[in-house]
Protein backbone atom coordinates (compact mmCIF):
# COMPACT_ATOMS: atom_id res chain seq x y z
CA UNK A 1 0.00 0.00 0.00
CA UNK A 2 2.94 2.29 -0.29
CA UNK A 3 2.44 2.64 -3.98
CA UNK A 4 0.86 5.81 -5.25
CA UNK A 5 -1.89 4.75 -7.57
CA UNK A 6 -2.93 7.96 -9.22
CA UNK A 7 0.09 10.11 -8.97
CA UNK A 8 0.10 13.60 -10.42
CA UNK A 9 0.66 13.68 -14.12
CA UNK A 10 3.05 16.26 -15.42
CA UNK A 11 2.74 17.39 -18.97
CA UNK A 12 5.95 18.34 -20.62
CA UNK A 13 5.49 22.01 -21.36
CA UNK A 14 8.48 23.24 -23.27
CA UNK A 15 9.61 26.62 -22.01
CA UNK A 16 9.62 28.92 -24.99
CA UNK A 17 13.07 30.04 -26.00
CA UNK A 18 13.85 33.62 -25.10
CA UNK A 19 13.93 35.61 -28.29
CA UNK A 20 15.87 38.83 -27.93
CA UNK A 21 14.51 41.90 -29.61
CA UNK A 22 16.13 43.58 -32.59
CA UNK A 23 19.31 45.62 -32.20
CA UNK A 24 18.80 48.78 -30.18
CA UNK A 25 16.11 47.27 -28.00
CA UNK A 26 16.04 48.67 -24.49
CA UNK A 27 13.10 47.00 -22.82
CA UNK A 28 12.23 43.44 -23.74
CA UNK A 29 8.83 42.13 -22.68
CA UNK A 30 8.19 38.41 -23.14
CA UNK A 31 5.14 36.36 -22.27
CA UNK A 32 3.66 39.10 -20.11
CA UNK A 33 0.40 37.91 -18.57
CA UNK A 34 -1.88 39.88 -16.31
CA UNK A 35 -5.36 38.97 -15.14
CA UNK A 36 -7.83 41.46 -13.80
CA UNK A 37 -10.76 40.02 -11.84
CA UNK A 38 -10.23 36.66 -13.49
CA UNK A 39 -10.18 38.05 -17.01
CA UNK A 40 -7.03 38.33 -19.05
CA UNK A 41 -5.87 41.88 -19.61
CA UNK A 42 -2.59 40.83 -21.13
CA UNK A 43 -1.89 37.30 -22.24
CA UNK A 44 1.47 36.21 -23.56
CA UNK A 45 2.26 39.75 -24.55
CA UNK A 46 5.57 40.39 -26.28
CA UNK A 47 7.01 43.83 -26.96
CA UNK A 48 10.36 45.44 -27.69
CA UNK A 49 10.87 49.04 -26.71
CA UNK A 50 13.77 50.73 -28.47
CA UNK A 51 16.52 52.60 -26.67
CA UNK A 52 16.92 56.38 -26.90
CA UNK A 53 13.44 56.72 -28.31
CA UNK A 54 10.15 58.13 -27.13
CA UNK A 55 7.36 55.59 -27.42
CA UNK A 56 3.79 56.81 -27.00
CA UNK A 57 1.24 54.28 -25.89
CA UNK A 58 -2.23 54.80 -27.31
CA UNK A 59 -5.29 52.62 -27.32
CA UNK A 60 -8.96 52.20 -26.47
CA UNK A 61 -10.29 52.95 -23.02
CA UNK A 62 -9.63 50.19 -20.54
CA UNK A 63 -7.06 48.39 -22.66
CA UNK A 64 -4.52 48.89 -19.91
CA UNK A 65 -2.18 51.56 -21.24
CA UNK A 66 -1.30 52.74 -17.78
CA UNK A 67 -1.28 49.19 -16.46
CA UNK A 68 1.29 48.30 -19.10
CA UNK A 69 3.75 50.97 -18.07
CA UNK A 70 3.00 50.36 -14.40
CA UNK A 71 3.88 46.71 -14.88
CA UNK A 72 7.09 47.65 -16.64
CA UNK A 73 7.88 50.13 -13.87
CA UNK A 74 7.15 47.49 -11.24
CA UNK A 75 4.21 49.33 -9.67
CA UNK A 76 1.72 46.66 -10.64
CA UNK A 77 2.72 43.02 -10.13
CA UNK A 78 2.60 40.77 -13.18
CA UNK A 79 1.13 37.29 -13.18
CA UNK A 80 3.68 35.79 -15.55
CA UNK A 81 6.32 36.81 -17.99
CA UNK A 82 9.59 38.60 -18.08
CA UNK A 83 10.57 42.23 -18.44
CA UNK A 84 14.22 43.07 -18.99
CA UNK A 85 15.99 46.39 -19.34
CA UNK A 86 19.08 45.92 -21.49
CA UNK A 87 19.03 42.37 -20.20
CA UNK A 88 18.90 43.52 -16.57
CA UNK A 89 16.07 43.23 -14.13
CA UNK A 90 14.18 46.22 -12.80
CA UNK A 91 16.14 46.10 -9.54
CA UNK A 92 19.34 46.94 -11.40
CA UNK A 93 17.74 49.67 -13.46
CA UNK A 94 17.24 53.30 -12.60
CA UNK A 95 13.84 54.53 -13.65
CA UNK A 96 11.89 57.72 -13.32
CA UNK A 97 8.12 57.98 -13.18
CA UNK A 98 5.85 60.96 -13.68
CA UNK A 99 2.29 60.54 -12.43
CA UNK A 100 -0.78 62.14 -13.88
CA UNK A 101 -1.87 63.38 -10.50
CA UNK A 102 1.07 65.52 -9.40
CA UNK A 103 -0.86 66.61 -6.30
CA UNK A 104 -0.61 63.13 -4.88
CA UNK A 105 2.82 62.36 -6.26
CA UNK A 106 4.88 65.08 -4.60
CA UNK A 107 5.41 65.02 -0.84
CA UNK A 108 3.71 68.11 0.61
CA UNK A 109 5.75 67.91 3.82
CA UNK A 110 8.96 68.58 1.91
CA UNK A 111 9.92 71.77 0.16
CA UNK A 112 9.83 71.46 -3.62
CA UNK A 113 13.60 71.39 -3.91
CA UNK A 114 13.77 68.57 -1.34
CA UNK A 115 11.16 66.69 -3.30
CA UNK A 116 13.32 66.93 -6.40
CA UNK A 117 16.42 65.92 -4.46
CA UNK A 118 14.68 63.04 -2.70
CA UNK A 119 15.66 60.25 -5.13
CA UNK A 120 19.29 61.36 -4.90
CA UNK A 121 19.13 61.28 -1.11
CA UNK A 122 17.71 57.78 -1.34
CA UNK A 123 20.78 56.83 -3.34
CA UNK A 124 22.90 58.21 -0.52
CA UNK A 125 24.54 60.96 -2.53
CA UNK A 126 26.46 63.61 -0.63
CA UNK A 127 25.07 67.08 -0.19
CA UNK A 128 27.61 68.51 -2.63
CA UNK A 129 26.64 66.00 -5.30
CA UNK A 130 22.96 66.65 -4.71
CA UNK A 131 23.46 70.42 -4.89
CA UNK A 132 25.43 70.13 -8.10
CA UNK A 133 22.74 68.02 -9.74
CA UNK A 134 20.01 70.39 -8.52
CA UNK A 135 21.81 73.37 -10.03
CA UNK A 136 22.14 71.45 -13.29
CA UNK A 137 18.44 70.59 -13.35
CA UNK A 138 17.33 74.10 -12.44
CA UNK A 139 19.46 75.48 -15.26
CA UNK A 140 18.27 72.97 -17.84
CA UNK A 141 14.62 73.46 -16.90
CA UNK A 142 15.01 77.21 -16.76
CA UNK A 143 12.96 77.26 -13.57
CA UNK A 144 11.30 80.59 -12.91
CA UNK A 145 9.50 79.78 -9.67
CA UNK A 146 10.72 79.50 -6.09
CA UNK A 147 11.76 75.92 -5.38
CA UNK A 148 11.92 76.66 -1.66
CA UNK A 149 8.16 76.78 -1.55
CA UNK A 150 6.05 73.79 -0.64
CA UNK A 151 4.46 71.97 -3.59
CA UNK A 152 0.95 73.03 -2.63
CA UNK A 153 2.02 76.65 -2.96
CA UNK A 154 2.83 76.15 -6.65
CA UNK A 155 0.54 76.08 -9.67
CA UNK A 156 -0.36 72.78 -11.29
CA UNK A 157 2.11 73.24 -14.10
CA UNK A 158 4.88 74.15 -11.70
CA UNK A 159 4.12 71.07 -9.63
CA UNK A 160 4.22 68.85 -12.68
CA UNK A 161 7.50 70.48 -13.76
CA UNK A 162 8.85 69.67 -10.31
CA UNK A 163 7.70 66.04 -10.59
CA UNK A 164 9.43 65.70 -13.94
CA UNK A 165 12.58 67.20 -12.46
CA UNK A 166 12.34 64.75 -9.59
CA UNK A 167 11.95 61.85 -11.99
CA UNK A 168 14.96 63.01 -14.03
CA UNK A 169 17.19 63.89 -11.07
CA UNK A 170 18.87 60.50 -10.73
CA UNK A 171 19.50 60.37 -14.52
CA UNK A 172 17.18 57.43 -15.11
CA UNK A 173 17.65 55.01 -17.97
CA UNK A 174 13.93 55.01 -18.65
CA UNK A 175 11.38 57.71 -17.95
CA UNK A 176 7.76 56.67 -17.60
CA UNK A 177 5.10 59.31 -18.10
CA UNK A 178 1.54 58.37 -17.24
CA UNK A 179 -0.72 60.97 -18.87
CA UNK A 180 1.50 63.76 -17.57
CA UNK A 181 -0.48 66.52 -19.27
CA UNK A 182 -4.06 65.54 -18.64
CA UNK A 183 -4.37 67.52 -15.40
CA UNK A 184 -2.77 70.63 -16.87
CA UNK A 185 -4.12 73.59 -18.76
CA UNK A 186 -3.15 74.08 -22.40
CA UNK A 187 -0.43 76.63 -21.75
CA UNK A 188 1.36 74.39 -19.27
CA UNK A 189 0.92 71.39 -21.54
CA UNK A 190 2.75 73.19 -24.32
CA UNK A 191 5.49 74.29 -21.94
CA UNK A 192 6.10 70.89 -20.41
CA UNK A 193 5.93 69.20 -23.81
CA UNK A 194 8.76 71.46 -25.00
CA UNK A 195 10.75 70.79 -21.83
CA UNK A 196 10.41 67.06 -22.29
CA UNK A 197 11.56 67.32 -25.87
CA UNK A 198 14.56 69.44 -24.81
CA UNK A 199 15.50 66.96 -22.11
CA UNK A 200 15.15 64.13 -24.57
CA UNK A 201 17.36 65.85 -27.12
CA UNK A 202 19.98 66.54 -24.44
CA UNK A 203 20.01 63.15 -22.79
CA UNK A 204 18.37 60.67 -25.14
CA UNK A 205 16.59 59.07 -22.20
CA UNK A 206 14.25 56.32 -23.31
CA UNK A 207 10.72 57.51 -22.60
CA UNK A 208 7.42 55.69 -22.41
CA UNK A 209 4.48 58.05 -22.61
CA UNK A 210 0.87 57.16 -22.03
CA UNK A 211 -1.48 59.70 -23.49
CA UNK A 212 -5.16 59.94 -24.25
CA UNK A 213 -4.56 62.83 -26.61
CA UNK A 214 -3.51 61.63 -30.02
CA UNK A 215 -1.83 64.88 -30.97
CA UNK A 216 0.36 64.80 -27.88
CA UNK A 217 1.08 61.15 -28.37
CA UNK A 218 2.28 61.67 -31.93
CA UNK A 219 4.00 65.02 -31.36
CA UNK A 220 6.59 63.67 -28.95
CA UNK A 221 6.88 60.15 -30.32
CA UNK A 222 9.44 58.28 -32.35
CA UNK A 223 7.08 55.36 -32.24
CA UNK A 224 3.38 55.22 -31.56
CA UNK A 225 2.39 51.95 -29.95
CA UNK A 226 -1.26 51.27 -30.70
CA UNK A 227 -2.99 48.71 -28.54
CA UNK A 228 -6.15 46.67 -29.09
CA UNK A 229 -9.11 46.20 -26.79
CA UNK A 230 -8.62 43.64 -24.03
CA UNK A 231 -7.20 41.04 -24.04
CA UNK A 232 -4.68 43.58 -25.17
CA UNK A 233 -2.30 42.97 -28.03
CA UNK A 234 -0.18 45.25 -30.14
CA UNK A 235 -2.39 46.54 -32.94
CA UNK A 236 0.41 48.28 -34.71
CA UNK A 237 3.62 50.16 -34.10
CA UNK A 238 3.94 53.27 -36.24
CA UNK A 239 7.25 55.00 -36.73
CA UNK A 240 7.24 58.75 -36.88
CA UNK A 241 10.52 60.19 -38.05
CA UNK A 242 10.09 63.96 -38.29
CA UNK A 243 13.22 65.78 -37.20
CA UNK A 244 13.55 67.34 -33.76
CA UNK A 245 13.10 69.87 -32.41
CA UNK A 246 9.52 69.64 -33.43
CA UNK A 247 7.69 72.90 -33.13
CA UNK A 248 4.17 74.18 -33.41
CA UNK A 249 4.73 74.25 -37.17
CA UNK A 250 5.25 70.51 -37.06
CA UNK A 251 1.63 70.19 -36.07
CA UNK A 252 0.50 71.39 -39.47
CA UNK A 253 3.02 69.50 -41.57
CA UNK A 254 1.78 66.85 -43.95
CA UNK A 255 3.81 64.05 -42.38
CA UNK A 256 2.42 64.85 -38.91
CA UNK A 257 -1.15 65.01 -40.12
CA UNK A 258 -0.67 61.82 -42.10
CA UNK A 259 0.70 60.13 -39.00
CA UNK A 260 -2.19 61.28 -36.86
CA UNK A 261 -4.68 60.17 -39.46
CA UNK A 262 -3.13 56.72 -39.72
CA UNK A 263 -3.08 56.32 -35.94
CA UNK A 264 -6.68 57.39 -35.72
CA UNK A 265 -7.70 54.89 -38.39
CA UNK A 266 -6.06 52.04 -36.55
CA UNK A 267 -7.50 53.26 -33.27
CA UNK A 268 -11.02 53.37 -34.68
CA UNK A 269 -10.62 49.98 -36.32
CA UNK A 270 -9.65 48.57 -32.93
CA UNK A 271 -12.42 50.32 -31.03
CA UNK A 272 -15.07 48.99 -33.42
CA UNK A 273 -13.69 45.49 -33.58
CA UNK B 1 -21.25 101.33 -11.90
CA UNK B 2 -24.93 100.50 -12.07
CA UNK B 3 -25.63 102.46 -15.24
CA UNK B 4 -22.93 100.63 -17.13
CA UNK B 5 -25.10 97.56 -17.10
CA UNK B 6 -27.77 97.80 -19.73
CA UNK B 7 -31.13 96.08 -19.32
CA UNK B 8 -30.17 93.71 -22.16
CA UNK B 9 -27.20 92.48 -20.18
CA UNK B 10 -29.39 91.39 -17.34
CA UNK B 11 -29.98 87.70 -17.13
CA UNK B 12 -33.37 86.95 -18.60
CA UNK B 13 -34.43 84.66 -15.79
CA UNK B 14 -34.76 87.46 -13.24
CA UNK B 15 -37.36 89.69 -14.84
CA UNK B 16 -37.55 92.34 -12.20
CA UNK B 17 -38.75 90.24 -9.28
CA UNK B 18 -35.48 90.44 -7.45
CA UNK B 19 -33.95 93.78 -8.20
CA UNK B 20 -30.27 93.10 -8.81
CA UNK B 21 -28.04 94.81 -6.32
CA UNK B 22 -24.99 96.40 -7.78
CA UNK B 23 -23.39 97.43 -4.53
CA UNK B 24 -19.90 96.08 -4.14
CA UNK B 25 -19.87 93.38 -1.51
CA UNK B 26 -18.68 95.18 1.59
CA UNK B 27 -17.72 93.26 4.62
CA UNK B 28 -19.74 94.57 7.55
CA UNK B 29 -17.45 95.51 10.38
CA UNK B 30 -19.56 93.54 12.85
CA UNK B 31 -18.69 90.28 11.07
CA UNK B 32 -15.95 89.77 13.57
CA UNK B 33 -18.43 90.11 16.41
CA UNK B 34 -20.53 87.19 15.14
CA UNK B 35 -18.86 84.52 17.33
CA UNK B 36 -19.78 86.51 20.44
CA UNK B 37 -23.49 86.70 19.66
CA UNK B 38 -24.23 83.16 20.82
CA UNK B 39 -22.55 83.43 24.22
CA UNK B 40 -24.01 86.89 24.85
CA UNK B 41 -27.50 85.62 23.97
CA UNK B 42 -27.04 82.69 26.31
CA UNK B 43 -26.03 85.00 29.12
CA UNK B 44 -29.00 87.27 28.49
CA UNK B 45 -31.46 84.37 28.47
CA UNK B 46 -29.80 82.89 31.53
CA UNK B 47 -30.01 86.22 33.33
CA UNK B 48 -33.65 86.77 32.35
CA UNK B 49 -34.67 83.29 33.40
CA UNK B 50 -33.17 83.82 36.84
CA UNK B 51 -34.34 87.43 37.18
CA UNK B 52 -37.93 86.65 36.20
CA UNK B 53 -37.98 83.73 38.59
CA UNK B 54 -38.55 80.90 36.10
CA UNK B 55 -35.78 78.99 37.83
CA UNK B 56 -35.03 79.42 41.49
CA UNK B 57 -31.68 81.04 42.23
CA UNK B 58 -30.94 78.09 44.49
CA UNK B 59 -30.77 75.91 41.37
CA UNK B 60 -29.28 78.41 38.97
CA UNK B 61 -27.32 81.44 40.15
CA UNK B 62 -27.30 84.62 38.05
CA UNK B 63 -24.62 84.55 35.37
CA UNK B 64 -22.79 87.58 36.72
CA UNK B 65 -22.37 85.88 40.11
CA UNK B 66 -21.20 82.68 38.47
CA UNK B 67 -18.62 84.43 36.34
CA UNK B 68 -17.44 86.39 39.36
CA UNK B 69 -17.07 83.14 41.28
CA UNK B 70 -15.18 81.64 38.33
CA UNK B 71 -12.78 84.57 38.05
CA UNK B 72 -12.23 84.84 41.80
CA UNK B 73 -11.75 81.10 42.03
CA UNK B 74 -9.24 80.95 39.20
CA UNK B 75 -7.40 84.05 40.41
CA UNK B 76 -5.71 82.22 43.22
CA UNK B 77 -8.83 80.84 44.92
CA UNK B 78 -9.37 77.15 45.75
CA UNK B 79 -10.85 76.59 42.30
CA UNK B 80 -7.42 77.22 40.83
CA UNK B 81 -5.90 74.32 42.74
CA UNK B 82 -8.60 71.89 41.56
CA UNK B 83 -8.29 73.24 38.04
CA UNK B 84 -4.56 72.61 38.11
CA UNK B 85 -4.98 69.10 39.52
CA UNK B 86 -7.47 68.14 36.81
CA UNK B 87 -5.31 69.69 34.12
CA UNK B 88 -2.26 67.82 35.37
CA UNK B 89 -4.10 64.48 35.47
CA UNK B 90 -5.50 65.06 31.98
CA UNK B 91 -2.08 65.95 30.63
CA UNK B 92 -0.48 62.90 32.25
CA UNK B 93 -3.11 60.60 30.79
CA UNK B 94 -2.92 62.28 27.43
CA UNK B 95 0.87 62.19 27.25
CA UNK B 96 0.96 58.51 28.07
CA UNK B 97 -1.71 57.79 25.46
CA UNK B 98 0.16 59.82 22.86
CA UNK B 99 3.60 58.41 23.59
CA UNK B 100 2.34 54.83 23.44
CA UNK B 101 -0.53 55.25 21.01
CA UNK B 102 0.97 57.07 18.03
CA UNK B 103 3.95 54.75 17.50
CA UNK B 104 1.79 51.71 18.20
CA UNK B 105 -0.87 52.88 15.77
CA UNK B 106 1.65 53.71 13.06
CA UNK B 107 3.36 50.33 13.42
CA UNK B 108 0.05 48.46 13.43
CA UNK B 109 -1.18 50.47 10.46
CA UNK B 110 1.89 49.79 8.38
CA UNK B 111 1.41 46.08 8.92
CA UNK B 112 -2.13 45.57 7.80
CA UNK B 113 -2.24 41.93 8.87
CA UNK B 114 -1.24 42.90 12.39
CA UNK B 115 -3.89 45.59 12.47
CA UNK B 116 -6.64 43.33 11.15
CA UNK B 117 -5.88 40.83 13.89
CA UNK B 118 -6.38 43.36 16.69
CA UNK B 119 -8.91 45.54 14.91
CA UNK B 120 -11.86 43.97 16.69
CA UNK B 121 -10.32 44.52 20.11
CA UNK B 122 -9.51 48.13 19.38
CA UNK B 123 -12.96 48.79 17.97
CA UNK B 124 -14.71 46.95 20.77
CA UNK B 125 -12.97 48.73 23.61
CA UNK B 126 -13.11 52.01 21.74
CA UNK B 127 -16.88 51.61 21.68
CA UNK B 128 -17.06 50.56 25.31
CA UNK B 129 -17.66 53.60 27.53
CA UNK B 130 -14.44 53.85 29.50
CA UNK B 131 -16.40 54.93 32.55
CA UNK B 132 -17.96 51.45 32.56
CA UNK B 133 -14.52 50.12 33.31
CA UNK B 134 -13.96 52.28 36.37
CA UNK B 135 -14.86 49.49 38.82
CA UNK B 136 -12.44 47.17 37.04
CA UNK B 137 -9.67 49.73 37.29
CA UNK B 138 -10.60 50.24 40.95
CA UNK B 139 -9.84 46.58 41.56
CA UNK B 140 -6.52 46.81 39.81
CA UNK B 141 -5.19 50.17 40.95
CA UNK B 142 -7.24 50.81 44.09
CA UNK B 143 -8.57 54.21 45.06
CA UNK B 144 -5.53 56.14 44.00
CA UNK B 145 -4.40 58.97 41.85
CA UNK B 146 -2.85 56.49 39.43
CA UNK B 147 -6.25 54.93 38.92
CA UNK B 148 -7.77 58.11 37.53
CA UNK B 149 -4.85 58.66 35.19
CA UNK B 150 -4.76 55.00 34.17
CA UNK B 151 -8.37 54.80 33.10
CA UNK B 152 -8.18 58.10 31.25
CA UNK B 153 -5.04 56.87 29.52
CA UNK B 154 -6.84 53.71 28.50
CA UNK B 155 -9.75 55.59 26.98
CA UNK B 156 -7.51 58.05 25.17
CA UNK B 157 -5.03 55.43 24.02
CA UNK B 158 -7.52 53.49 21.92
CA UNK B 159 -8.61 56.63 20.08
CA UNK B 160 -5.01 57.51 19.30
CA UNK B 161 -4.14 53.99 18.14
CA UNK B 162 -7.20 53.79 15.95
CA UNK B 163 -6.64 57.14 14.22
CA UNK B 164 -2.91 56.72 13.71
CA UNK B 165 -3.34 53.22 12.34
CA UNK B 166 -6.01 54.33 9.90
CA UNK B 167 -3.85 57.27 8.93
CA UNK B 168 -1.18 54.86 7.77
CA UNK B 169 -3.60 52.38 6.20
CA UNK B 170 -5.30 55.12 4.21
CA UNK B 171 -2.07 56.85 3.21
CA UNK B 172 -2.27 58.06 -0.38
CA UNK B 173 -1.24 54.98 -2.29
CA UNK B 174 0.28 57.08 -5.02
CA UNK B 175 2.82 58.70 -2.72
CA UNK B 176 3.88 55.28 -1.54
CA UNK B 177 4.17 54.18 -5.16
CA UNK B 178 6.15 57.31 -6.00
CA UNK B 179 8.62 56.50 -3.25
CA UNK B 180 8.80 52.87 -4.32
CA UNK B 181 9.44 53.68 -7.94
CA UNK B 182 12.31 55.92 -6.81
CA UNK B 183 13.82 52.88 -5.18
CA UNK B 184 12.89 53.50 -1.55
CA UNK B 185 13.12 50.49 0.74
CA UNK B 186 10.23 49.49 3.00
CA UNK B 187 11.88 51.28 5.90
CA UNK B 188 12.49 54.41 3.83
CA UNK B 189 8.85 54.43 2.68
CA UNK B 190 7.80 54.09 6.31
CA UNK B 191 10.10 56.90 7.46
CA UNK B 192 9.63 59.33 4.59
CA UNK B 193 6.02 58.74 3.57
CA UNK B 194 3.83 56.70 5.90
CA UNK B 195 4.69 58.56 9.11
CA UNK B 196 4.06 61.89 7.44
CA UNK B 197 0.85 60.74 5.84
CA UNK B 198 -0.40 59.59 9.23
CA UNK B 199 0.33 62.92 10.93
CA UNK B 200 -2.94 64.58 10.07
CA UNK B 201 -5.21 61.72 11.17
CA UNK B 202 -2.98 61.30 14.21
CA UNK B 203 -3.69 64.87 15.15
CA UNK B 204 -7.40 64.26 14.82
CA UNK B 205 -6.92 61.30 17.14
CA UNK B 206 -4.88 63.31 19.62
CA UNK B 207 -7.47 66.04 19.70
CA UNK B 208 -10.30 63.60 20.41
CA UNK B 209 -8.06 61.82 22.90
CA UNK B 210 -7.40 64.90 24.97
CA UNK B 211 -11.16 65.54 25.20
CA UNK B 212 -11.73 61.93 26.15
CA UNK B 213 -9.00 62.08 28.79
CA UNK B 214 -10.60 65.16 30.32
CA UNK B 215 -14.04 63.52 30.39
CA UNK B 216 -12.75 60.41 32.10
CA UNK B 217 -10.64 62.34 34.58
CA UNK B 218 -13.64 64.43 35.62
CA UNK B 219 -15.85 61.34 35.99
CA UNK B 220 -13.15 59.52 37.91
CA UNK B 221 -12.71 62.51 40.20
CA UNK B 222 -16.42 62.45 40.91
CA UNK B 223 -16.77 58.81 41.76
CA UNK B 224 -13.42 57.39 42.74
CA UNK B 225 -12.81 58.63 46.27
CA UNK B 226 -11.06 61.82 45.52
CA UNK B 227 -10.26 64.96 47.44
CA UNK B 228 -9.21 67.20 44.61
CA UNK B 229 -9.92 68.05 41.00
CA UNK B 230 -12.77 69.79 39.22
CA UNK B 231 -14.93 66.66 39.20
CA UNK B 232 -14.61 66.36 42.94
CA UNK B 233 -15.34 70.06 43.37
CA UNK B 234 -18.46 69.89 41.21
CA UNK B 235 -19.92 66.97 43.11
CA UNK B 236 -19.03 68.45 46.51
CA UNK B 237 -20.60 71.81 45.67
CA UNK B 238 -23.68 70.03 44.48
CA UNK B 239 -23.95 68.06 47.73
CA UNK B 240 -24.00 71.25 49.79
CA UNK B 241 -26.06 73.15 47.22
CA UNK B 242 -23.28 75.67 46.63
CA UNK B 243 -24.56 76.16 43.10
CA UNK B 244 -22.46 79.23 42.38
CA UNK B 245 -19.30 77.27 42.93
CA UNK B 246 -20.69 74.28 41.06
CA UNK B 247 -21.46 76.30 37.94
CA UNK B 248 -18.13 78.07 38.17
CA UNK B 249 -16.38 74.68 38.26
CA UNK B 250 -18.42 73.44 35.32
CA UNK B 251 -17.49 76.53 33.33
CA UNK B 252 -13.86 76.03 34.34
CA UNK B 253 -13.94 72.45 33.06
CA UNK B 254 -15.51 73.66 29.82
CA UNK B 255 -12.88 76.34 29.43
CA UNK B 256 -10.16 73.76 29.92
CA UNK B 257 -11.57 71.43 27.31
CA UNK B 258 -12.09 74.25 24.85
CA UNK B 259 -8.61 75.67 25.35
CA UNK B 260 -6.95 72.28 24.93
CA UNK B 261 -8.89 71.76 21.71
CA UNK B 262 -7.89 75.15 20.34
CA UNK B 263 -4.26 74.60 21.29
CA UNK B 264 -4.29 71.34 19.40
CA UNK B 265 -5.87 72.90 16.35
CA UNK B 266 -3.16 75.54 16.36
CA UNK B 267 -0.40 72.98 16.74
CA UNK B 268 -1.94 70.90 13.96
CA UNK B 269 -2.08 73.84 11.59
CA UNK B 270 1.55 74.54 12.39
CA UNK B 271 2.90 71.03 12.07
CA UNK B 272 0.64 69.55 9.38
CA UNK B 273 0.92 72.70 7.30
CA UNK B 274 -0.11 70.89 4.10
CA UNK B 275 -3.39 69.63 5.53
CA UNK B 276 -6.37 70.35 3.31
CA UNK B 277 -4.28 71.89 0.54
Amino acid sequence: MTEVLNGPVYAEVPTPLFKPGPKGTHITIRGLTKYFAGWPLYENFDLDIPKHRIVSVFGPNGCGKSTLINMIAGLVPIDAGEILFDGKSLQDTKIGYVFQNYREALFPWMRTIDNIAYPLKLEGQSKAEVDRRMAELVASFDVKFDLNRYPYELSGGQQQTASIMRALAPKPEVLFLDEPFSALDFEMTLFIREKLQEVFMQTGTTMLLVSHDLEEAVYLADEVLLLTKRPTRVAEILRYGDARPRTLETLSEASFIQMKKRSLEIFQREVRR
Amino acid sequence: MADSITPEARPPWTPGQAAPTFAAPRKPSWDRALPFIGPVLLFIVWDLVVRLGFIKPILLPPPADTVTALINGLAGGPLLKDFAVTLWRTCQAFMMAAVIGVPLGVVLGSNEKAYRSVEFLVDFFRSTPSSALIPLFLMIFGVSDINKVAIATFGALLIVVFNSAYGVINARKQRVMAARVMGASRWQIFRDVLIWESLQPSFVGLRSAVSMALVIVIVAEMFIGSDSGLGNRIINSQQVMNVRDMYASILAAGAMGYTLNVLFLMAERRIVHWSGR
